[in-house]
C-alpha cells in the first residue's frame, strides 16, 4: 500500500529530507535585477568563456552543481545521484554537464516545471531509502531558448507584451536524508492541463490553469489553507500569468492574493528591465530559489513556502503543427523548523 | 458531453485571458512604423536620385542599384547588431522595407554560425526570408500565366 | 517633393504591416510573405503602378516593391520572350536583389556573430 501518499496527487514525506546548499549562477542581466545579492555569481559574459551558448548553459548547470557540492564540505562522488533538466532538445546541457561531472543521472524534461519535479524525485529516493545525498539541479539560457523555439537574435522582431524573458541561469539544490536545512515535506505531482491557448507569446496563460489545479489541489489534499504558507510562489507565469492563475484559483474555492506571487516576476525590475512579462525558464524558478529563497528559509523569515515551477510543454513542431500548448506544474512543500 | 463542457471551459478560458491580456499602445507602434519606414524609405529616395543624376543610370537601373545598396545596409546593420534594435522599436517599419528582408536573411545565417557554413550559416539563411522567395515567385509565375493569355 | 511622397508612402505601407501584427497576430515572416504576394497581385491589377509613380522608393523599397518588381519582370519577359516568360522573367528583374541577399547575408555571417539580446 502507498503509505506516503495523500489524496489524489500529494506525497507525504515520512521523514522530511533537508535542503542542506544551494548554489545559483546567473547571466548579466539577471545579475542586474532585484534579486541580485543573492547568487552565487553573476556572469559578466554570458558565453561563460565557451564556444556556443548551449556550451555556456551546460557549464552554468555544472557549475552550479559543484558550488552547491562543495558549499556542504563534500565531493562530487560522495552525490549518489544526480536529477535535473534543461530545455534543450534531448537535455544537453544537463547531459553535457553529468558527463564531465562523472555522476549517475536521471535526466527530466518538464520544460521549465524541471525544478520542482527534480527535487521531488530527489526527496522521493532520500525519503524511501534509495539514497543519502542526490543534486537537483535545472539550467536555462536566454540565447539557447531563442534559437530553440523563437526567432534568431539579430532578427528586428518586436517581443509581444505577453512574451517572457529567459532567465540565463542554473540552480542547484543538495538533498539530504538529514540534516538542518529547510525540509521537503509535500510534493504534489502536476498534471499535464490545457485550456486550448495556441499563443506562443502569452506562456502565462497557457501554464496557468496547470497551476492553479496544482495548488488546488495541494491544499485539497493536505488539508491546509493558503494562510498556512507563509508564500506561495509559482515558477513562471509571469505577471499575466499570475492574474490568470488568481482567478482560477477563485473559482475553486481558494482565494489566494496577499502571500502569492511569481519566480518570473521577482527576477526582473520589468520597468527598469524591459522583460515584458517577467521571467522563465527551467532556470528562473532555480535560481530564485536556490538564492533568495533558500535564503529567506534559512533566515526564517519565511518558514513555510511552497514552490510552485510551471512548464508549458510544447515544441516547436506541435506549435508549428497547429497544437495547443499544455501545462504542468509541479508543487513543493519547504518548511524551516524552529524559530 | 464530457467534450462539449470541454470546449465551453476552454471557451470561457480564452474569454479570461483576453480580458486579462495587455493592449499594445497601436498608436504609439503605428507612429514608430510610420516614421522609422517612412525615413528608410527617404534613404532609398536620396540613394535613387543620386544614383540617377550622379552615374546618370535610367530610372529602372536606378531601382536596382538601390535596392542592392538598401540590402547592404540593412545586412551590415544586422551584422553589427544594430538593425534588432532599431526593430524592437519600429516594429513594422523596419521588418517591411527592403532592408528588414536583409535582415531576415542575414540574422539566421549569423546565429547558426557554429552548425557549420554548410548546414548552419548556407542552409538556415533562408529559413526565414525563403517563404518570400517561394510565394513572391510562385505568385508571379500565376499571374504571368492569367497575362499570358489575355494580353 | 519626392522626399516626402516617398516618405508617406513608404510609412503608410508600414503602418499597414504593424496593424497586422498588432491586431491579428501575425508574425514578421508572415507580414512579409502576405506583402510581397500583395506586391504582385496588386502590380498586375494595375494598382501598385500608381503607387511607384507617385511615391518612389516610397513604394519600392518596401517588400511589396519587390513583389511589383516580379510582376513587372513577368510582364516583360512574356512580351519579350512569350511563354518561357513566365518563368524567366520575375527572377531576372529581381537577380540583383537576390543576389545581393545571398552574398551580403553569407558575408555578414562570417564576419559577425550575433550578440545577446540586453
Amino acid at each position: 500500500m502507498a503509505v506516503k501518499k495523500i489524496g489524489r496527487q500529494t506525497i507525504k514525506f515520512s521523514s522530511p529530507p533537508s535542503i542542506l546548499t544551494t548554489a545559483s549562477i546567473v547571466g548579466p542581466k539577471e545579475g542586474q535585477g532585484p534579486l541580485a545579492d543573492y547568487y552565487d555569481e553573476v556572469l559578466e559574459d554570458d558565453l561563460f568563456g565557451e564556444d556556443s551558448w548551449e556550451m555556456a548553459e551546460s557549464k552554468l548547470l555544472k557549475e552550479a552543481v559543484t558550488i552547491a557540492i562543495s558549499k556542504g564540505k563534500l565531493k562530487i562522488p560522495d552525490i549518489d545521484f544526480m536529477i535535473g533538466g534543461d530545455l534543450l532538445n534531448q537535455l544537453i546541457s544537463t547531459t553535457f554537464a553529468a558527463r564531465d561531472l562523472e555522476l549517475p543521472l536521471y535526466g527530466l524534461y518538464g520544460a521549465c516545471s524541471t525544478f520542482t519535479e527534480a527535487i521531488s524525485i530527489g526527496a522521493v529516493l532520500l525519503d524511501g531509502g534509495f539514497a543519502d545525498k542526490v543534486i537537483a539541479t535545472t539550467s536555462s539560457h536566454f540565447s539557447t531558448a531563442e534559437r530553440q523555439f523563437r526567432y534568431p537574435l539579430e532578427l528586428g522582431n518586436q517581443r509581444s507584451l505577453t512574451s517572457q524573458w529567459t532567465v540565463t541561469g542554473s540552480g542547484a539544490a543538495l538533498l539530504t536524508s538529514s540534516g538542518n536545512g529547510p525540509v521537503v515535506t509535500y510534493s504534489t505531482i502536476g498534471k499535464v492541463v490545457d485550456l486550448g491557448i495556441t499563443d506562443v507569446n502569452n506562456m502565462g496563460a497557457a501554464m496557468a490553469p496547470a497551476a492553479a489545479n496544482t495548488i488546488a489541489t495541494h491544499l485539497t489534499d493536505t488539508g491546509r489553507g493558503p494562510e498556512d504558507y507563509d508564500l506561495i510562489i509559482t515558477g513562471d507565469l509571469g505577471k499575466y500569468g499570475r492574474d490568470i492563475a488568481v482567478e482560477l484559483m477563485k473559482k475553486e474555492g481558494f482565494r489566494i492574493v496577499k502571500n502569492f506571487t511569481d519566480c518570473g516576476i521577482e527576477i526582473f525590475d520589468d520597468k527598469k528591465q524591459d522583460t515584458h512579462a517577467g521571467g522563465s525558464g527551467c532556470g528562473c524558478s532555480a535560481v530564485v530559489f536556490c538564492g533568495f529563497l533558500y535564503r529567506q528559509l534559512i533566515l526564517k523569515k519565511i518558514k513555510k513556502l511552497l514552490l510552485v515551477s510551471t512548464g508549458a510543454l510544447f515544441s516547436p513542431t506541435s506549435f508549428q503543427q497547429g497544437e495547443s500548448i499544455p501545462g504542468i506544474a509541479h508543487a513543493i512543500a519547504v518548511e524551516m523548523k524552529g524559530n | 458531453m464530457a467534450r462539449r463542457m470541454k470546449t465551453q471551459e476552454k471557451k470561457e478560458f480564452q474569454k479570461l485571458v483576453d480580458s486579462n491580456n495587455p493592449k499594445p499602445n497601436l498608436l504609439l507602434n503605428c507612429f514608430w512604423a510610420f516614421s522609422v519606414g517612412g525615413l528608410i524609405c527617404i534613404v532609398g529616395q536620396f540613394l535613387h536620385n543620386t544614383i540617377e543624376s550622379v552615374f546618370k543610370l535610367s530610372h529602372l537601373e536606378s531601382t536596382n542599384v538601390t535596392t542592392l545598396i538598401m540590402i547592404f545596409i540593412g545586412a551590415f546593420l544586422t551584422g553589427i547588431g544594430v538593425y534588432d534594435k532599431i526593430g524592437k522599436v519600429a516594429g513594422a517599419g523596419s521588418i517591411v522595407p527592403i532592408t528588414g528582408f536583409a535582415n531576415s536573411v542575414v540574422s539566421p545565417a549569423m546565429e547558426f554560425k557554429r552548425e557549420g557554413f554548410i548546414f548552419g550559416v548556407a542552409a538556415k539563411m533562408f529559413s526565414i526570408a525563403g517563404p518570400v522567395l517561394v510565394y513572391g515567385i510562385t505568385t508571379s509565375v500565376i499571374v504571368g500565366i492569367v497575362y499570358y493569355f489575355i494580353r | 517633393m519626392s522626399y516626402v511622397y516617398a516618405f508617406i508612402i513608404g510609412g503608410l505601407i508600414c503602418v499597414i504591416g504593424q496593424l497586422l501584427m498588432d491586431a491579428t497576430k501575425l508574425n514578421p515572416p508572415q507580414v512579409l510573405v502576405l506583402f510581397v504576394t500583395s506586391g504582385v497581385i496588386l502590380t498586375a491589377l494595375g494598382i501598385y503602378e500608381p503607387l511607384v509613380k507617385i511615391g518612389g522608393a516610397g513604394a519600392t523599397v518596401p517588400l511589396p516593391g519587390f513583389g511589383y518588381a516580379l510582376a513587372k519582370g513577368v510582364f516583360k519577359g512574356i512580351n519579350e520572350n512569350g511563354l518561357l516568360g513566365i518563368f524567366t522573367g520575375g527572377v531576372e528583374a529581381t537577380s540583383g536583389g537576390i543576389t545581393a541577399a545571398v552574398v551580403f547575408g553569407y558575408t555578414m555571417a562570417i564576419l559577425f556573430s550575433p550578440k545577446t539580446k540586453s
